[in-house]
């Protein structure tokens, strides 16, 4: 082995986020970015998941709760308005349904299994919430 | 000088392009990640960012895979605030050298440790780093314990918590020492910033992330970190925990200005009972036993203490 100057280091791994040149991520949104294959965006934690939550447009008033609070970047907002669940991410663990100040709440807990349309039809009524 | 970015409100945060990503191994409902998240979309700029080994490191950077949108560096637990200090001072360097692409572009950089990594085991890392005065920001993810390697105590885990090394059993009633005060002990550097955050208060956490980035020097912040694993609740109740832990005062927000100026940034304006805080997490349940209920209303006594010793601070702006 090549002896190493004091300044020279062995690079335990060293991962691009990004493929080609990026300029200004903080200004390029998730869908405009060039993800390389090492960054955890092209992986998934769906398989974590065994509730899942469901959004539910007709009572959110767009008050990013669950944006700022999600842990993991699941909640898509894209100008000031709440898009809906990265369900690839999400690792269910209900916080945006806790933090929604509707009532009804707009994003509620179901089964993995569930049928988002069926339970969009059933969603529950403001006399039914609990208090 | 870079520009402040402008946020007003919830509604003009969520415009943000988060610099960090989901499917990293935290557990669900995970605080780390919600501070981080906070932080790094509190500013536009370019960041340079370290994490010294805990849980934010070892499940954002599981190889092949990196949750990480900007340049990102891990090498020890103790060090991550010397390699942070170390690029800063590089990058100094080069700027004064005329060796910089883009020497208007100029990056916040910002360590991120455990409790563990920074009570303990970095502490004297850190000091220097304070002492030295770099321009640099070190945040504590502040869950109380060792989480990472499965929940020994560290000198941030408060009394009457039952952890692996300090467990709660007929003889004992878990840890016996108190929390070390950190906020203290930095805000002794003389440093012009250090704060304590939490992230139910995004409002207040950004306010101070933003002065804390504006200052030119070293730059102290403990984050309480709810741990859904540790303390015992479930993952849903994060950000509840959150608000028990600053609205019973048990972590009170404030902020200290050159080690001497104190500021307290919120006064909840309903007490909780610390009972309810100690309640709501599985860590403290044993508490409740007939035997050891009277370290309850001792835990009361010591946050009503430290809450007027911080309100005679503030008035006597020492
Ligand atoms: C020098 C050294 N000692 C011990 C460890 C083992 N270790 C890895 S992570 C960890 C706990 C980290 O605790 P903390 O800093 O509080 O972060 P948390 O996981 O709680 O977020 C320990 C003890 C290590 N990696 N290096
Ligand atoms: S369940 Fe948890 S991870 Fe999923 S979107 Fe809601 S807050 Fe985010
Ligand atoms: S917390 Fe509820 S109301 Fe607010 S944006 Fe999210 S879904 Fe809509
Ligand atoms: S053990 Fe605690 S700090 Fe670690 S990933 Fe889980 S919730 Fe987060
Ligand atoms: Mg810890």
């Amino acid at each position: 082995m090549a002896k190493k100057g004091w300044d020279e280091f062995e690079i335990g791994a060293m991962l691009r986020t990004f493929d080609g040149k990026i300029d200004n991520i903080a200004a390029t949104q998730q869908e405009d970015r060039a993800y390389s294959q090492n960054s955890s965006y092209t992986a998934s934690v769906a398989d974590w998941r065994l509730i899942k939550p469901v959004f539910n447009k007709d009572y959110c008033i767009d008050c990013q709760f669950c944006w700022i609070y999600c842990p993991d970047v699941s909640i898509i907002s894209r100008d000031k308005k709440l898009v809906g669940v990265d369900m690839d991410h999400c690792k269910g663990c209900g916080i945006c349904v806790e933090v929604c100040p509707t009532n009804p709440k707009s994003l509620l807990m179901f089964p993995e299994q569930a049928d988002e349309e069926s339970v969009i039809a059933n969603w529950p009524k403001k006399d039914e919430e609990e208090a | 000088m870079s520009e402040m970015k402008n946020i007003k409100n919830l509604k003009e945060f969520s415009t943000s392009a988060d610099r960090f990503e989901g499917a990293n191994l935290l557990c669900p409902g995970c605080a780390h990640s919600i501070i981080v998240r906070e932080v790094l979309n509190a500013t536009n700029d370019d960041l340079v960012l370290s994490a010294s080994t805990g849980c934010l490191e070892v499940c954002t950077a599981v190889y092949p895979y990196t949750s990480w949108d900007a340049s990102w560096i891990h090498i020890g637990f103790e060090n991550g605030s010397t390699a942070v200090a170390g690029a800063e001072t590089m990058y100094k360097a080069l700027k004064k050298k005329g060796r910089l692409k883009q020497p208007e572009r100029t990056p916040k950089f910002v360590s991120f440790a455990g409790d563990g990594a920074s009570y303990d085991i970095g502490f004297q890392w850190i000091s220097g780093c304070m002492e030295r005065g770099h321009n640099i920001m070190h945040i504590v993810l502040d869950n109380e314990v060792y989480a990472n390697t499965g929940g020994q105590r560290s000198s941030s885990t408060p009394i009457g918590s039952s952890a692996t090394t300090s467990p709660e059993g007929k003889k004992s009633y878990g840890e016996k020492i108190n929390k070390k005060d950190m906020m203290t002990i930095m805000a002794a550097h003389g440093i012009p910033y250090a704060a304590q955050v939490s992230p139910n208060k995004w409002k207040d956490m950004v306010k101070k992330i933003q002065h804390g980035f504006a200052v030119e020097g070293p730059v102290f912040i403990n984050a309480v970190s709810p741990c859904t694993t540790e303390w015992k609740f479930d993952p849903k109740d994060t950000m509840h925990i959150a608000d028990l832990a600053t609205d019973s005062l048990v972590f009170p927000l404030y902020e200290i200005i050159n080690g001497q100026e104190l500021n307290i940034t919120y006064r909840p304006k309903n007490v909780v009972p610390v009972e309810e805080y100690l309640a709501a997490q599985g860590r403290f349940k044993h508490l409740f036993k007939d035997e050891y209920k009277y370290l309850i209303k001792e835990w009361q006594d010591r946050v009503d203490e430290k809450w007027a010793y911080l309100q005679r601070r503030e008035e006597a702006r020492v």
